[in-house]
């Protein structure tokens, strides 16, 4: 069957997809961070990524039941582990995830922004294992820089110097 | 920039598009007609990976504790109802195979009647409506069906270019099974005379492809004294659970 075209996500999404604790995925273990740039340069502060980390026999369901009083999601408490992250960008295009190190090599990330039609996938590679089908020269754009033990820097640039790779699966 | 000659970009684009006989389904990241896509698009071709274990292929599984009831009904969030006209929204989520996608979470957000978003930065002097937010949440049953009551959102005006006025749109977000054939895309109303003008919803290059953004209006649906029935199926793309085996089988 033909598939439903991609149309991008817009402006408005934020009262409706980020949610409170989006982004702790899992406490007490690492934390990813870094900036979403465009081809200018300049920061993208209405970008929302989303993250996956499957681990063996499947994370517990992220459960996304909304709390009636707080609006705080009640199945995300940071006890259990839930593999999928979503964080959206502030004014100076900076995110944040607080997750585990799964023991995979690398942190899948799909990026969503106004002004982009279709969502661009991309992983954060935690140790230099990098996928041999990415080009040697541009590997760097997709290893994050560990800052200080369990702080993992990852920028996207979504065009230009230093584009990040992006990724299809056949 | 005026109306006309984005047009004409979006006419010239679409024939280029027919001209180079390949078939692309979704929205072209670089289609300079939708101004922001200058800059946040990449020059690079994108990277195949065919590693059959990628963690792509996999996804976040959600339960059905994960809504409540009403979520999927928008017109009952709010002490009173809303203004505009009720609409009811339904259709399957379905993989390229055709098979449904179980129990996945499908999200929903949308201006009201009078096409204001109940977001901070959306700015247009149109009235917001104390009894409308105009987001939702449902999870598909185990035919991939999902459903959502609401009222159909209005038109506004954005600053792409001068005279610029989105057709009425719903934002879609939907999972499948596995991470990499997650959509966000937008559903829109038959017979909407904003569409030759639209810049996002003639990012999608293909006319065919463009129609299958459209609800169909199904009197069916329509509720004796209530509310409007529309009906809009989603094939998500992307290599999905369980597909490369069922291939290898067949
Ligand atoms: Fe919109």
């Amino acid at each position: 069957m033909n598939p439903t075209p991609s149309q991008t996500v817009g402006p408005f999404y934020g009262y409706a997809l980020p949610f409170p604790g989006g982004g702790d995925v899992a406490l007490g273990g690492i934390v990813l961070h870094g900036y979403v740039y465009d081809g200018a340069g300049e920061p993208v502060p209405d970008a929302l990524l989303e993250t996956w980390q499957p681990t063996p026999g499947g994370p517990l369901p992220g459960s996304m039941r909304r709390d009636p009083v707080t609006g705080a999601i009640a199945g995300r408490h940071g006890v259990d582990f839930t593999g999928w992250g979503r964080v959206s960008t502030d004014a100076s295009g900076r995110w944040v995830l607080r997750t585990a190190d799964t023991g995979l090599p690398y942190i899948s990330i799909c990026v969503f922004a106004r002004g982009l039609g279709h969502h661009l996938y991309t992983r954060a590679y935690l140790r230099d294992e990098v996928d041999a089908r990415i080009p040697p020269g541009r590997r760097s754009t997709v290893l994050a820089a560990e800052e200080r033990p369990g702080v993992y820097r990852f920028d996207i640039r979504l065009q230009g110097e230093g584009e990040t790779v992006f990724l299809e699966f056949g | 920039m005026t109306q006309e000659r984005i047009s004409a970009q979006i006419a010239e684009l679409h024939e280029a598009y027919l001209r180079e006989g390949l078939t692309r389904h979704h929205s072209a990241r670089d289609f300079a007609p939708y101004r922001s896509s200058a800059l946040r698009h990449p020059k690079q071709p994108l990277v195949t990976l065919d590693d059959p274990e990628a963690a792509e292929l996999t996804g976040p599984v959600f339960g059905v504790s994960d809504v409540t009831a009403l979520d999927n009904d928008l017109t009952r969030q709010h002490v009173g109802e809303p203004l505009g006209e009720r609409i009811t929204v339904t259709g399957r989520v379905l993989d390229r195979a055709g098979r449904p996608v179980r129990g996945q979470l499908v999200e929903v957000w949308q201006a009201n009647a009078s096409g204001r978003y109940a977001h901070q930065r959306d700015d247009h002097p149109a009235p917001l409506d104390p009894n409308f937010t105009g987001v939702g949440r449902c999870l598909t049953d185990d035919e991939g069906r999902y459903a959502f009551t609401t009222i159909k959102p209005g038109a506004y005006p954005w600053r792409n270019h001068r005279n610029a006025w989105r057709p009425a749109h719903i934002h879609f977000s939907l999972f499948g099974t596995a991470f990499a054939q997650r959509l966000v895309t937008q559903m829109y109303f038959p017979n909407d005379p904003l569409f030759p003008f639209d810049p996002i919803y003639n990012a999608v290059l293909d006319p065919k492809a463009r129609e299958r953004l459209i609800a169909s209006y199904d009197h069916d649906l329509s509720v004796p004294e209530w509310s409007l029935g529309y009906r809009w199926d989603i094939v998500l793309d992307g290599p999905s659970a369980g597909l490369f085996e069922q291939e290898e089988h067949e």
